[in-house]
């Protein structure tokens, strides 16, 4: 009953981490290095925002998803639009951008335990025996939700619908008069927004570390691709598939061997099925 | 001034002892003979006077990181730009090699002098083995999976206690002659440098260069492309490796540092900043961060920022780096024309 109650809450932390990253992928082609790094960001804005203007939970949840949404879009259109489609500099620079803002927080100050964001809900309930608090129940809830969002919001907006155009054929919804550059913007700006909806939620459970940007970076790209690179579908199926795997690992062998998992998931996929479970649209692209 | 701007045109044009030098086997002067050796020979001697100039033990061991940090870089720099592999892990090759070196010295009793090289060999087949999954697909799946070994292999030997643990391997000996430490390691990359530059000419050289430019076209010339790119990454991180494995030996330690991020950063920032595809251009931007990072050691991390950002500058808005620069005003002079 643990594993299923914990391998649940896991799986949809692995899948809130990944959708940002999907999200930008899919649409930009861009393998955006530096989404941990704005997942470590958003913590940090909202931590700042609570204890130096001693505002309100629910004031610096919306300024830190908000703030994060428009950096990740102000960091597209001054930096990586200019070198959009080159791939060996848009990976470079995306890893310059992580590196600059995970070590430039690392030096700020911002190391050690003392950094934690409060829980939205206090107190926990007690399911099948098992005690979960009502922040990670939350956490799997808001997770449903939001996929469904981002489902509802690319299927029956214009916007969204754009960027899913963008994502199957540039070249078509160019035609059609839908503004890439501006739409890759908008997608890096939701992408960012993302991956702060997952620090917010996330973030509460344990403390804010510098690390957990490499972290998150690693898990949603494992999650990326074993799911499939840019298939949202897969992402959320990868994500439960690693979310178990973990906890099972957890559980039979040992938390050390927990970063493993993924690794050893990504090795796996790119060896037996390199498109990934789900992943059918890029398959004859990628592979050589 | 500015309408007469308009009807002119800055026209580059190849110097005439350029053409005359490049296109004829016999050299006609020594003039010629001049213009294609010295900046060879500037290389070369700059980089053996170099330790006898800097002043102090202390500038001539920041020489030997120099080193270290341009081999990784070459191997970046030729991953990059002549296979079209991105690699962001040069602290996986350090850490292969380094720790290798390590084992073959303490566990054995290798001397430095065999350790090293076995280790880079050792290492570049054992990275090799490592990276080969990603390698028959396009797309950022190397960078991927470069990035994460390091951070992996750090973690597995911190929790599992293995290697050391987080003590690191101590008691390693160093190089036997101090003369042997400062010189073989820029003997070791001249070597390098000018066996890389010839090697990217030859019949090899071109697969692995159209497989970066068209792996298509290479694929249907029946040229199996993985076998190539397995060749160019053992290369590449036998001389990551190698540069580990000196490191590790200058030390006289080996520890989880050596996965740090530095080792894989430096060195892309340096390629950017020197200029990427030339060879030269790497060991350029090393001689140039590598002791800028040295004064800012007092900063902690905030030198990795200050790469970041260097980087990320050149990168967007300078891409073709400085030797390309310098490489365009040596051969080619500028004159505007009439249009």
């Amino acid at each position: 009953m643990d594993i299923l109650i914990y391998g649940t809450i896991n799986s949809v932390a692995l899948a809130l981490y990944a959708l940002g990253f999907a999200l930008v992928y899919g649409i930009c082609r861009l393998p955006n290095f530096a989404h941990g790094a704005l997942y470590v960001l958003s913590g940090f804005i909202a931590w700042t925002v609570i204890h130096t203007l001693n505002a309100n939970l629910w004031v610096a949840v919306p300024v830190s998803l908000l703030a994060t949404g428009v950096i990740g879009a102000v960091i597209y259109r001054l930096f990586l639009i200019r070198v959009r489609g080159m791939e060996i500099s848009e990976i470079i620079a995306s890893y310059a951008i992580a590196l600059a803002i995970l070590e430039g927080l690392r030096w700020g100050g911002f190391k050690g335990m003392t950094y934690t964001l409060p829980v939205f809900i206090e107190g926990s309930v007690v399911i099948g025996g098992i005690s979960v608090d009502y922040q990670r129940l939350l956490t799997v809830v808001i997770g449903a939700a939001l996929v469904a969002a981002l489902w509802l919001f690319t299927h029956y907006t214009r916007v969204g619908l754009a960027l899913r155009g963008m994502a199957q054929d540039e070249r078509a919804a160019l035609m059609l008069g839908i503004d890439s550059d501006l739409m890759a913007v908008v997608a890096m700006g939701l992408g960012s927004m993302l991956a702060a909806f997952a620090a917010v939620l996330l973030l509460p459970l344990g403390n804010i570390v510098v690390e957990s940007g490499y972290n998150v970076l690693i898990l949603a790209i494992a999650v990326c691709i074993v799911g499939g690179i840019g298939s949202w579908m897969g992402a959320v199926m990868a994500a439960f598939l690693i979310g178990f795997a973990q906890i099972l690992t957890v559980v039979y062998l040992g938390s050390h061997y927990q970063m493993m998992v993924a690794l050893l998931a990504i090795i796996l996929t790119l060896i037996l099925k390199p498109s990934g479970l789900f992943g059918q649209q890029k398959e004859l692209e990628e592979r050589v | 001034m500015k309408t007469a701007n308009q009807e002119r045109r800055r026209e580059r044009i190849d110097r005439g002892i350029k053409v005359r030098s490049d296109g004829l086997y016999a050299l006609m002067s020594w003039r010629e003979l001049g213009y294609l050796t010295a900046p060879r020979l500037v290389l070369i001697a700059g980089l053996i006077l170099l330790p006898a100039v800097m002043p102090g033990l202390y500038w001539q061991r920041v020489i030997t990181i120099v080193c270290i940090y341009s081999l990784l870089a070459l191997s970046f720099d030729f991953l990059a730009h002549y296979v079209g592999l991105v690699s962001l892990g040069g602290a996986f090759f350090v850490g292969v090699g380094g720790y290798l070196t390590a084992l073959l010295n303490t566990g054995w009793g290798f001397p430095p002098v065999i350790a090293a090289p076995i280790a880079a060999i050792l290492g570049g087949a054992i990275c090799t083995l490592l990276l080969l999954p990603c390698l028959p697909l396009r797309g950022v799946y190397f960078a991927i999976v470069t990035l994460m070994y390091p951070l992996f292999l750090a973690r597995m030997i911190e929790a599992l206690d293995i290697l050391g643990g987080t003590d690191g391997i101590m008691g390693i000996d160093s190089f036997p002659y101090a003369w042997l430490e400062q010189y073989g390691i820029i003997v070791l990359l001249l070597m390098i440098l000018f066996g890389l530059r010839r090697l990217v000419t030859t019949d090899l050289g071109l697969v692995m260069r159209a497989v970066k430019d068209n792996d298509q076209a290479v694929k249907a010339s029946g040229i199996n492309i993985t076998h190539y790119k397995a060749l160019a990454v053992f290369i590449a991180s036998s001389v990551g490796c190698l540069a580990g494995a000196c490191m590790v030996h200058t030390y006289m330690w080996a520890g989880i540092s050596t996965f740090a991020l530095d080792f894989s950063v430096l060195p892309i920032a340096a390629t950017v900043i020197g200029g990427g595809s030339t060879l030269v251009g790497p060991v350029l931007g090393c001689l140039i961060l590598v002791p800028v990072s040295e004064l800012l050691r007092d900063f902690g991390t905030l030198r990795i920022v200050f790469y970041s950002l260097i980087l990320l500058g050149f990168i967007v808005f300078r891409s073709e780096g400085l030797m390309i620069y310098g490489q365009r005003k040596y051969q080619q002079f500028e004159r505007w024309t009439r249009i």
